[in-house]
């Protein structure tokens, strides 16, 4: 089975681009010159080296040796969170600004849930003066002060989402119709491996720098460029997809997706797409959403805001579908003891998103010859209130 | 003959209504298609509500959001329309995003409105080339036509495309926009709707998006055969009430 999107746009039965008509010349644009423009030799070495000498790539692919120690076995992390800005989001959106220069769009739009890609979206806008308007769900810009004030310094606009439920599928909703507004000079930089074809396999792609990287540097420390096992956690998916990418079609390399449980799957406030979705339609692919049964699209619910997303990659609702992926979900309260675990025996502070994947090493066996990449996707700095309130410090 | 095609066969400019079911109260559906057929209303487009419209404006957003709040399902439309075509004779086009009629089953969904006496289908998130491969028999079983739209960017030769696919009529959205009531029409959209009016096309066009008086609907049904006011309809019941419909429609047509 091959789990690249096929040349229609699909993963398995998932993807595609079920788009209002208004959205059409621009996403078809895009699926005419993505992969076009991004192998060409002069938008490769530019790609490249903002990568390298702006973003900080290559990240280290640091060996955990207390953790490994600890779970008799051999845990690699992929700093992620050493990247500029504090997540692999700017993989992203560097790529994505490059591409909007080419089709010569001269005006930017994102959505942001917890701010992450809203701040790596301003981040690239100022480094290329150009303008900058960022949706955020009217509750999320409450929630995240730190970030919009971010946004604010690096120049960029923040539009509260004041629609439906105020959140991360709202701001989505209001950059979509913002798209339909203005058709002709402005790129929507979507931060996630969702939407409607080609965005699912571009964000992958920009985001393959990841995998790319973690097999040379596996070479190197373990003198094979595959490990036995790949976790990363799943909110719409982008840093999975990255680390997923050059190994999907690796079957000896086993892979594992993260989602978070929140207070429970039978909760009520869960963000477990895989489990609690259906197969439907949300921004404009075909993927597993969490719905009621009329068809209309629920709130999810997690305590790390970048993984409180209805819905999942298309890529990844193929790679549960197909088996290819085994799905695990992580409550609240066991991410947030992974924070503190992984600070206090690595002397790294993730993300709260990022934590919820170490959890996996509680509820799974390895042996001590088995290598675990682990993709520490982001750094918690902007968590640190929600962890202030959670452990009382 | 299906009831829009035959509409189209009189020789006039149609006026065409959309509202959400189930605004601004749950058992308004019905009250408000009677109401739009004795003021004299050509067609209605009755909106199937959906958590996140991402084709409208904020007028149908917050329509659709009540109407949710309210209690409507796909389902209870079903049941609110049933028997409908004992009394109602214009054509009935159900507006709604795919998800919603996916969830409910693409098949039984066609069949239902064929049963009920619903004309056609506006589904603004399922693109004209699925729709070719997947689903046009099943409408065509179940005689139901399927409306796409069209902007100022869609290139000629997908409009082409669309006309030869679709039934009905195309609807023309009138700007790139989103949906909406304005006040006039700038010369980019009159040249926009000339220039579809000379590519002759097979099927009738009907404008739609930023109509919502009796200018720009004279403006828009100047080079197409139709055109249908949505959100200042919405506006009006919202403000004015259900009871006084027939005064709005007698603004549009002056």
């Amino acid at each position: 089975m091959n789990y690249n999107v096929d040349e229609k746009g699909y993963y398995g039965d998932f993807g595609g681009a079920f788009i209002p008509e208004m959205l059409y010349p621009n996403v078809a644009e895009l699926r005419k010159n993505y992969l076009k423009i991004s192998a060409e030799p002069k938008f490769k070495k530019e790609f490249d080296n903002l990568l390298k000498v702006y973003v900080g790539r290559p990240t280290p692919l640091y060996f955990a040796k207390r953790l490994s120690e600890r779970y008799n076995t051999k845990i690699y992390l992929k700093r992620e969170d050493l990247c500029h800005t504090g997540a692999h989001k700017i993989n992203n959106t560097i790529g994505q600004i490059l591409l909007a220069k080419r089709l010569g769009k001269n005006r930017i739009i994102a959505e942001t849930g917890a701010g992450q890609h809203g701040v790596a979206t301003a981040t690239v806008c100022a480094l290329m003066g150009v303008e900058c308007i960022v949706y955020m769900g009217a509750l999320d810009i409450k929630r995240q002060a730190p970030n919009v004030a971010r946004m604010k310094m690096l120049g960029a606009e923040v539009r509260p989402a004041k629609s439906g439920s105020k959140t991360l599928k709202d701001a989505t909703n209001e950059a979509i119709r913002d798209w339909i507004n203005n058709p002709v000079d402005t790129h929507y930089i979507i931060g996630s491996v969702v939407g409607p074809h080609p965005y699912p396999d571009m964000v992958a792609r920009f985001q393959s720098v990841i995998s790319e990287e973690t097999k040379w540097q596996l070479k190197e420390q373990e003198g094979r460029d595959f490990p036995d096992h790949i976790i990363a956690c799943v909110g719409g998916g982008s840093n999975a997809a990255g680390l997923y990418f050059h190994y999907l079609n690796d079957e000896r390399v086993n892979i594992i997706a993260v989602e978070a449980a929140g207070k429970g799957i039978d909760s009520g406030k869960s963000a477990a797409t895989s489990v609690l979705g259906k197969e439907g339609i949300i921004h404009g692919s075909k993927t597993l959403l969490m719905q009621t049964h009329d068809g209309q699209i629920t709130e999810p619910y997690s305590i790390s805001a970048g993984l409180d997303y209805p819905g999942i990659g298309p890529m990844h609702a193929h790679l549960y579908r197909s088996k290819r992926a085994e799905f695990i979900s992580i409550p609240d309260q066991e991410a947030m003891d992974w924070g503190l675990t992984l600070s206090q025996m690595e002397g790294i502070i993730p993300a709260i998103e990022t934590a919820h994947a170490f959890a996996v090493l509680e509820m799974r066996k390895f042996s001590p010859k088995e290598v675990i990449v682990f993709n520490c996707s982001g750094r918690g700095d902007k968590d640190l209130d929600t962890y202030i309130d959670y452990f009382k410090l | 003959m299906n009831r829009i095609a035959r509409k189209f066969k009189e020789d006039k400019k149609l006026l065409s209504i959309y509202y959400s079911a189930g605004f601004p109260n749950l058992d308004d559906t019905v009250p408000i298609l009677k109401k739009l057929e004795a003021s004299g209303v050509d067609m209605v487009e009755i909106g199937l509500p959906f958590s996140d419209p991402l084709a409208d404006g904020p007028t149908i957003q917050k329509s659709s959001t009540q109407a949710l709040s309210n209690g409507m399902t796909t389902d209870k439309l079903f049941s609110q329309l049933e028997n409908i075509r004992e009394y109602i004779h214009i054509p009935l086009v159900l507006m709604g995003y795919f998800n919603p009629i996916l969830q409910f089953g693409i098949e039984k969904f066609c069949q239902r409105c064929e049963s009920i006496g619903i004309d056609g289908l506006i589904i603004p998130d399922l693109p004209v080339d699925v729709y070719h491969e997947n689903y046009k028999e099943l409408f065509d079983q179940h005689g139901l036509y399927n409306m796409f739209l069209i902007t100022p960017q869609t290139s000629e030769n997908r409009i082409r495309y669309i006309d030869k696919v679709s039934n009905g009529f195309i609807y023309m959205v009138s700007s790139s926009s989103v949906t909406g009531a304005k006040n006039t029409f700038g010369n980019n959209q009159t040249d926009y709707f000339q220039r579809v009016s000379a590519m002759k096309l097979s099927s009738p066009t009907v404008v739609g998006f930023g109509i919502s008086n009796a200018s720009t609907y004279s403006a828009a049904t100047q080079h197409s055969n139709g055109a249908i006011i949505g959100s200042a309809f919405i506006k009006f019941i919202e403000e004015k009430g259900v009871e006084r419909i027939n005064d709005f429609i007698r603004s549009i047509r002056v």
